[in-house]
């Protein structure tokens, strides 16, 4: 079709990853977000955090173009998302990877051809030995048994499905990575490995994670910056040092009620 | 189509203390790296050395393809920088998965497997048929030991969509019935002057017959599959292993309903289609041959026997039980994933049909045989 040429997009693009200014969603009369602004710089990990049924999935949702805004404008790269079609946003969906909160693996493909999905679909002229090898390795990469790869979602346990959908969204080496409570359901040395494998891309492939969790370990482990969704809003963003000076009191309750202290590292 | 990188490439070269090696250039990316995996896998062996020292940026894809062509080749690795020093470290750690899918079985075994693979199946569907018709009557009279157990909501909310709903298209499609029986009665009765048969064959014909048997083909297309498709998805979802902990009966909580809105369902849906079906026969009567409806009803009520009513309304019933068992049972035997939903919703509605049809071939002989005729 004319004019429906793919956004080039430039790789050196400094200025924040995401930015999304006043946005509002609701569903029906139910407001979930109002005026919201969010920005995402280049190469960090943000932590997502905040109660159930604030709005974190429905944030990444409307970030990714699966939920359209009533209001304000969401750039991800520089380039404004809202009003695309999906061939002109092709080549910005290609640099990004998404784990959905309920894993969304096809159930009627193995893991090894989860992975693949996203790879054909992508870059459909990829030598097609190479693209098995590739799903393969990253199968393992995301710390599952190798003789998983031929299984289907159906045959892994809730844990295992979540780290094929890590696989899946790490699939096309993205710049930007949306995980969706990536830990919840891993035992705590899976959970370590991931965010130690999260780190590890972080800083050699110069990834940009937005990163919504309840898991205080990895917010502490990785994150460089947190952002507080309360009140329909992003109350407040920075380190977490930054956060337990603010006074808000579901930010201190958070950080410092039982769990939090538990979570935090020792001073020494 | 990639403007912004550069493509990768190699070339062989032999370096000043006599070491052949493959110098790469470019981007190692997955999505700058083209048809280099292809040639790489092609290369002929005799290289000692894989030089990374022109590569601009490299990701995990173009660190596992350094890594995999250093092992085949038998190679060593040398000129990467930090990262891709640190990206290669890290992929070689994992070793690869087996396959991406379980191996194929044999051909010929496969075939023979799947011969009796279907063999069986046909028995234990039919077996299983029989039993899940046991456990539906179970439950119903554990029901009626303690009528106050009985799920109303449940049952009337299964009458509308079962019954209400399907008024408008089981009409529309009785309506057109009777209007082609009709016209094809009447054109080939009037070559023996006998067109005011038409009245015959249109009542007797949707009474006994047709219009029952119309409406649980429709029924087991809009309800059969629906039921199949929603208890097979409450099965994916874990629904049922819930109910069950919880201590509530699937059968009782979801098949029941359905059940009982199918048999008391199809009877009136069948009913009501005849007479739509008459009503259809009636206006072509009237427009074709000039029989003016009062007395095309009053000829009815004279030629079609009152025991074809009965015909029709003691089969209804059997194959509403049919339409619900099928439909339920093929829904509480998904397990894995969504291509099963529609496999098995596909089964409900095929089997129900064909239960149906041999039914009603049996009733036929049956009510003959009783002097129904
Ligand atoms: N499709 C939908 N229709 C109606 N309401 C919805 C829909 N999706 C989400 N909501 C509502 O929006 C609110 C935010 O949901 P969301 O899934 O974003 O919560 P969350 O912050 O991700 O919670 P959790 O931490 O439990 O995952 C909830 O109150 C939810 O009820
Ligand atoms: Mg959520």
């Amino acid at each position: 079709m004319i004019g429906e040429t793919p956004l080039a997009y430039d790789p050196q693009f400094e200025g924040p990853i995401i930015c999304v200014k006043g946005l509002r969603n609701s569903f029906g009369d139910f407001v979930v977000h109002e005026d919201l602004d969010l920005d995402v710089r280049k190469g960090e990990i943000l932590g997502v955090v905040g109660g159930s049924g604030t709005g974190k999935s429905v944030l990444m949702r409307s970030i990714i173009g699966l939920q359209k805004p009533d209001e304000g404008d969401v750039k991800v790269f520089g380039e404004s998302l809202l009003g695309r079609s999906d061939a002109e946003t092709v080549e910005i969906r290609k640099r990004w990877g998404v784990l959905f909160q309920g894993g969304a693996l096809f159930s009627t493909l193995t893991v090894a051809e989860n992975v693949m999905v996203p790879i054909r679909e992508f870059y459909p002229k990829m030598d097609r030995e190479f693209r098995r090898e590739v799903a393969k390795y990253k199968v393992c990469l995301s710390g599952l048994p190798p003789d998983a790869a031929p299984k289907y979602p159906s045959e892994l346990s809730g844990g295992m499905k979540k780290r094929a959908g890590i696989a899946r969204a790490l699939a096309l080496d993205p710049e930007l990575l949306f995980l969706d409570e990536p830990t919840a359901g891993l035992d705590p040395i899976g959970a370590a490995a991931f965010d130690s494998l999260t780190r590890e891309l972080q800083q050699t492939l110069g990834l940009t994670v937005f990163l919504i969790t309840h898991d205080l370990d990895t917010l502490h482990a990785i994150c460089d910056r947190v952002a507080v969704l309360a009140d329909r809003k992003v109350i407040a963003v920075g380190t977490i040092d930054e956060l337990l000076a603010m006074d808000h009191p579901w930010i201190q309750e958070y950080f410092n009620g039982p769990r939090g202290r538990m979570a935090a590292p020792k001073q020494g | 189509m990639q403007v912004m990188t550069n493509a990768s490439d190699f070339v062989e070269e032999t370096t000043a203390d006599g070491v052949t090696a493959l110098r790469f250039s470019g981007d190692l990316s997955i999505a700058s790296i083209g048809n280099v995996p292809e040639r790489l896998s092609e290369y002929p062996g005799g290289i000692q050395q894989l030089n990374l020292a022109d590569v601009g940026y490299i990701d995990t894809v173009g660190a596992w393809l350094i890594h995999r062509t250093a092992r085949n080749m038998g190679a060593e690795i040398v000129g990467g920088d930090d990262e891709a020093t640190r990206l290669i470290a890290a992929v070689s750690s994992v070793d690869p998965a087996a396959d991406v899918r379980p191996d194929p079985p044999n051909p010929v075994l496969r075939v023979l497997n799947e011969i009796g693979e279907a063999t069986t199946l046909a028995f234990t569907t039919l077996a299983g048929l029989v039993g899940f018709f046991g456990s539906i009557m179970l439950a119903l009279f554990n029901l009626l030991r303690h009528p106050g157990q009985i799920r109303w909501n449940a049952v009337i909310q299964r009458f509308d969509v079962v019954g209400v709903r399907a008024l408008g298209i089981v009409g529309l499609m009785s309506f057109l019935i009777g209007l082609v029986i009709a016209q094809q009665g009447a054109v080939q009765l009037r070559q023996f002057g006998a067109e005011v048969f038409t009245v015959n064959l249109v009542g007797r014909l949707t009474l006994r017959e047709l219009g029952v048997l119309m409406t649980a083909i429709m029924v087991a297309g809009r309800s059969g599959s629906a039921f199949a498709a929603q208890i097979g998805t409450m099965r994916l979802t874990e629904e049922i292993d819930a109910m069950r902990t919880i201590g509530v009966s699937p059968v009782e909580a979801l098949v029941l309903p359905r059940f009982l809105a199918a048999i008391i369902m199809l009877p009136l849906l069948g009913f009501y289609a005849s007479v739509v079906a008459i009503i259809g026969g009636g206006l072509l009567s009237w427009v074709e041959l000039d029989i003016p409806p009062a007395t095309f009803f009053s000829r009815i009520r004279e030629v079609v026997p009152i025991t074809d009513v009965y015909v029709g309304l003691a089969k209804a019933p059997v194959f509403g039980a049919i339409i619900a068992i099928c439909g339920c049972y093929q829904g509480m035997q998904v397990k894995g994933s969504a291509e099963d939903v529609g496999r098995r919703t596909t089964a409900a509605v095929v089997q129900a049909i064909f239960l149906v049809i041999v039914l009603d071939a049996f009733f036929a002989v049956f009510f003959t045989w009783i002097g129904w005729s």
